[in-house]
């Protein structure tokens, strides 16, 4: 029996067709076994410190500190990574794990493209073949990232279904999963799924968490007041909180999308407004209808546009140790134009979210100790969509 | 309550040839029609499938999906497809299948009660893997519906055997690697997937998964109880009217009883 969590309080578990049964126990024995073994922590760590640029850094940033009247602020500059997000640190376990299994071809779902991205780029650095299942919605608004799948070697193949967003995209990834399970591995891009991916993916993003605290520690000789990271299904929050789940005086705060509005019923809030479910394997809280028809979700992000969550997000808030909150489309975009103008730095939408907390919330956190955020992701994927949703000419 | 697992089991006990379970889809090609198709194939079945549609569902293909889709766009709701179950209860015993959040949402004792009060008798739930959902077993057992189970050519023999444990009505084989409306390739490996489910679990067992032809569904009745034949029923529904799915259902019947063999 593996030593990889199943359950995050009670939700989790895994809820997915016999057929990948035997394959969910597999990849749990060989992450175990990987995890123990000091030939791949060091081969995994010199591929993040070579290839991805690990450590990351944590920088200042003293305009936006002024901008919002709040501070300190330390962004964490996920950004930075090879591929232009936190996506790559799990992307490149999960493949390295993959090849020890002796799997020969990838699959893996994406949103905004960048865990598309993450996993062309592992795939073709250990020469796989790889195949990404992508919203005909999310091509569309997300263009840069399939052209750059396209570059890598990676068949992208469309997915036509409902609103064409993560949610199909999913689905159809697990769909083609349950028919070449045998030689096929799943690279999940966030931490949801079955049982053992949201534990393995948390594992493998917390080396977010655990640099961001001794980096703070360095900057400032105590821990953050308050730490903010964007939720989707909910990788690099989870990868961010894991290095202060312990430390009880440091707030947590996970940041969903409003969409248009939480009353205007489009947005991506599931912690905030759903209720718990299963959708692709795991327990989590979930948009549905009274009947348990998984709704549709909402936001001008490709990567929040997801109606379920990861399952220790559920249990974290249920236990009150995480506060999720939500910003609305409008409010990510003026964070994105902020950053922008006082930093240089253009982010991802769904980091944008994290930022619109700070703008909203920032002053009273700033009372309570420095503000760290998860800076999930560069915006370069996202300029056109920005351009056009604030009225800027090309 | 009626003990819907006795009641299938009887199914089996009474035919004197491997069992046909046609598969359809509730609320297609519209809810009324449903029923129709419900009594047109359930002229030929021993025991009778009928789908709830759910907005995910991970083991289906392209034409299963596209059938349930139809349904939801209509509105179709999981009490729409029980009432539909209640309303061809003189038929052969019918089983559910769908996803386990339509289960979860009921909640599972009213869903449960309600499958039971229309007659249903067993339900599948194609993301509910043996080691998971103890409460919705509970529920089921409490209103008399059997939770049939669902095992995969990947399937191991440890496995098989805590699936034996949980395992009611009857054990249905997934024939492929793979999601519905492919076509099975009837040969040894299938036949040693059926005899080695039959040496772990003492049920009756039913393989389905791209069963497409009455010839498809004599060679397999040769080792198994019984055939699911849902895709190829779909297809021939959309495609070709009721008359020609009802009539592909006789003849996989009549190739079942060794008629023209
Ligand atoms: C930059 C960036 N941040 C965040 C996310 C959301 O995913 P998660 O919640 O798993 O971090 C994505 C997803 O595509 C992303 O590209």
């Amino acid at each position: 029996m593996t030593t990889i969590a199943q359950r995050f309080g009670p939700y989790g578990g895994r809820y997915v067709p016999e057929t990948v049964i035997p394959a969910l126990d597999e990849f749990a024995a060989a992450y175990d076994a990987a995890r123990d073994d000091p030939a791949f922590r060091a081969e995994l760590a010199g591929l993040l410190r070579d290839y991805v640029g690990r450590p990351t850094p944590l920088y200042r940033a003293e305009r936006l500190e002024a901008e919002y009247q709040a501070g300190p602020i330390y962004l964490k500059r996920e950004d930075l990574c090879h591929t232009g997000a936190h996506k790559i640190n799990n992307a490149i376990g999960q493949v390295l794990i993959a090849r020890r299994m002796g799997k020969r071809r990838i699959i893996a779902e994406t949103g905004a493209g960048q865990h598309g991205v993450a996993t062309a780029t592992a795939a073709a650095l250990f020469g796989m073949e790889c195949v990404v299942f992508m919203g005909r919605t999310d091509m569309r608004r997300q263009r840069l990232n399939v052209i750059r799948m396209n570059m890598l070697g990676a068949e992208v193949r469309p997915v036509d279904a409902g609103s064409g967003t993560l949610k199909q995209a999913t689905s159809e990834a697990i769909r083609d999963w349950v028919t070449h399970v045998r030689d096929t591995h799943y690279v999940i891009g966030s931490a949801v799924g079955p049982a053992p991916y949201p534990e393995i993916v948390a594992e493998l993003q917390s080396v977010i968490g655990i640099e961001s605290r001794a980096q703070v520690m360095d900057a400032e000789g105590r821990l953050p007041g308050t730490v903010v990271a964007c939720v989707g299904g909910g990788s690099n929050a989870i990868g961010m909180f894991r290095g202060f789940l312990g430390d009880g005086g440091v707030a947590l705060v996970g940041v969903e999308a409003a969409g248009t509005g939480i009353s205007s019923g489009l947005h991506g809030a599931s912690l905030g407004e759903g209720s718990p479910g299963v959708l692709h394997g795991s327990l989590s809280y979930l948009l549905q209808t009274p009947e348990g028809q998984v709704a549709e979700a909402h936001s001008i992000s490709a990567g929040l546009d997801y109606p379920g969550v990861g399952p220790e997000h559920s249990h974290l808030r249920d236990a009150g140790r995480v506060r999720y909150v939500s910003a609305t489309d409008d409010e990510a975009l003026e964070a994105f134009g902020a950053l922008c103008r006082t930093q240089g730095i253009i982010p991802a939408l769904e980091s944008s979210h994290a930022l619109a907390a700070v703008a909203r919330e920032g002053r009273a956190w700033g009372t309570k100790g420095p503000i760290l955020v998860c800076l999930s992701g560069r915006g370069d994927k996202d300029v056109d969509q920005a351009a056009e949703a604030m009225g800027i000419d090309g | 309550m009626a003990d819907g697992a006795a009641r299938l089991r009887e199914a089996f006990a009474a035919a004197e040839r491997p069992l046909l379970v046609p598969y359809m889809m509730g609320g297609f090609p519209t809810l009324g029609a449903s029923r129709d198709v419900a009594r047109a194939l359930g002229a030929h079945a021993d025991i009778l499938e009928i789908g709830i549609a759910f907005s995910d569902p991970l083991a289906d293909g392209p034409t299963v999906q596209a059938a349930g889709q139809v349904a939801l766009d209509a509105g179709v709701v999981p009490d729409d497809v029980i009432a539909l179950a209640g309303d061809v209860r003189d038929g052969p015993p019918v089983v559910l299948m769908t996803c386990l959040n339509l289960v979860m949402a009921g909640p599972p004792e009213r869903f449960m009660r309600a499958a039971a009060d229309a007659g249903v008798a067993g339900l599948i739930v194609s993301d509910l893997p043996c080691d998971e959902g103890d409460d919705v077993r509970a529920a089921a057992r409490q209103a008399g519906v059997a939770m049939i189970s669902l095992v995969a050519p990947t399937t191991t023999d440890e496995r098989l055997a805590d699936v034996a444990k949980v395992a009611e009505g009857f054990v249905y084989c997934v024939s492929v690697t793979g999601v519905t409306g492919g076509a099975v390739s009837v040969d040894d490996d299938l036949a040693a997937f059926v005899a080695r489910v039959k040496r772990a679990i003492p049920l009756p067992v039913v393989v389905g998964f791209g069963v497409q032809t009455p010839e498809h569904a004599a060679a397999i009745g040769r080792f198994a109880d019984g055939v699911v034949v849902g895709s190829q029923l779909v297809r021939a529904i959309e495609r070709d009217g009721l008359d020609a799915a009802a009539g592909l259902a006789g003849a996989m019947a009549a190739a079942l009883r060794g008629d023209g063999n």
